[in-house]
């Protein structure tokens, strides 16, 4: 199991304490980055352009793209930067964290929603959602893997993550809560990791047929 | 750490999300041929009773953090409205209507409430209340 154990921070900790657990100082972060905001609603802005102008062309690109993007960012965080996280130094831990998550609570949201409108406005115009399409089972299966990250996502990454940066914002964060939100993150991000190899599976059958 | 006492908000939450995924997953595999609706009346009905009893259970509980919970609650209630809507644009851009539409807007209102809830949840119960009830403060 990947230790996720983070020490109390520099200022509130006892002398005593202070042996026992490395010090860490917090870096300054916004929880939502202005410049990130900004960069999605143009995205977003630019999806709607997409699919108001329906042609498969700039569809294609906004679905596979941030499809591809998000399976892996997913693969990646879930797979390779998870555990490495578990075996950084609490410093480097709260460092890392401070940087990365703020970005992907803008990221994560923009990616998906993009991929998955997209997605849904390609199926519509090239027939791949409708029940007559041969593949249509293997169009199913993607909407049920799709279905269950967006459940994982949701209800657990999106809001351990959201919490985890308040915890780290207040003046005396307290490093079991800290633990306890960033353990479910990084096995959440496990296993919408391992269930993104389903997506390339579905993905790959359905761009070959 | 000290845990208090919490309606199991997030267990709540994540099964009324999981019904109305299924029940969109159950119109989307069938569009545009006729379907039966009342799997995913049935379905959505089920999820927005569920996200009732998650808002009434969460309304009961005492001392809880309110002021963070509104604040980070409201903004994410923005976003997931910004995401809701997109994919709302989506279904009137292809024609979708009637029963189905009805349908799949009432899951999208439900995921666009119960994600903001939750998400302020689960900040606010590691947060302190803005004011503590003096009791607890001068024992």
């Amino acid at each position: 199991m990947t230790d996720l154990a983070i020490g109390a921070p520099v200022a509130e900790r006892e002398p005593e304490a202070a042996a026992d657990h490395p010090p860490f100082e917090i870096p300054k972060f916004d929880i939502v980055p202005r410049v990130g905001l900004a960069l999605s609603a143009v995205v977003l802005v630019l999806l709607i352009v997409a699919i108001a102008a329906n042609k498969i062309w700039p569809l294609m690109f906004f679905h596979v793209a941030f499809g591809a993007g998000w399976t892996i960012i997913d693969l990646f965080l879930g797979l390779v930067l998870g555990p490495i996280m578990g075996m950084l130094s609490p410093q480097a831990r709260v460092e890392f964290t401070t940087r990365l998550m703020p970005k992907m609570v803008v990221i994560m949201p923009t990616v998906v929603t993009a991929t998955l409108a997209a997605g849904w406005q390609v199926a519509t115009k090239t027939g791949t959602n409708l029940t007559s399409f041969p593949q249509h089972g293997w169009v199913v299966a993607s909407m049920i893997v799709v279905g269950v990250m967006a459940v994982l996502a949701l209800g657990l990454l999106e809001p351990a993550n959201i919490a985890v940066l308040f915890e780290l914002k207040k003046p005396r964060p307290r490093p079991e809560v800290i633990e306890r939100l960033m353990k479910r993150f990084i096995y959440c991000a496990g296993i919408l990791g391992a269930m993104q190899i389903a997506t390339l599976v579905i993905m790959t059958k359905l761009g070959s047929s | 750490m000290t845990e208090r006492k919490l309606p199991p908000v997030t267990g709540l939450a994540m099964a009324s999300l999981t019904l109305i995924v299924i029940g969109g997953i159950y119109l989307s595999a069938h569009l545009p041929q006729h379907v039966s609706l009342t799997p995913a009346i049935i379905l959505l009905a089920a999820s927005a009773l569920l996200l009732a009893l998650n808002l009434v259970l969460l309304s009961r509980v005492k001392g809880f953090a309110w002021d963070r919970f509104f604040q980070v609650g409201k903004w994410s209630l923005l976003a997931y409205a910004v995401i809701a809507g997109t994919i709302e644009y989506v279904f009137l851009r292809n024609h979708l209507s009637g029963g189905p539409l009805i349908v799949l807007t009432l899951s999208l209102v439900v995921f666009a409430v119960h994600v903001p809830t939750l998400v302020g949840f689960t900040v606010a119960r590691y947060d302190e209340p803005a004011t503590v009830p003096a009791a607890t403060t001068h024992p």
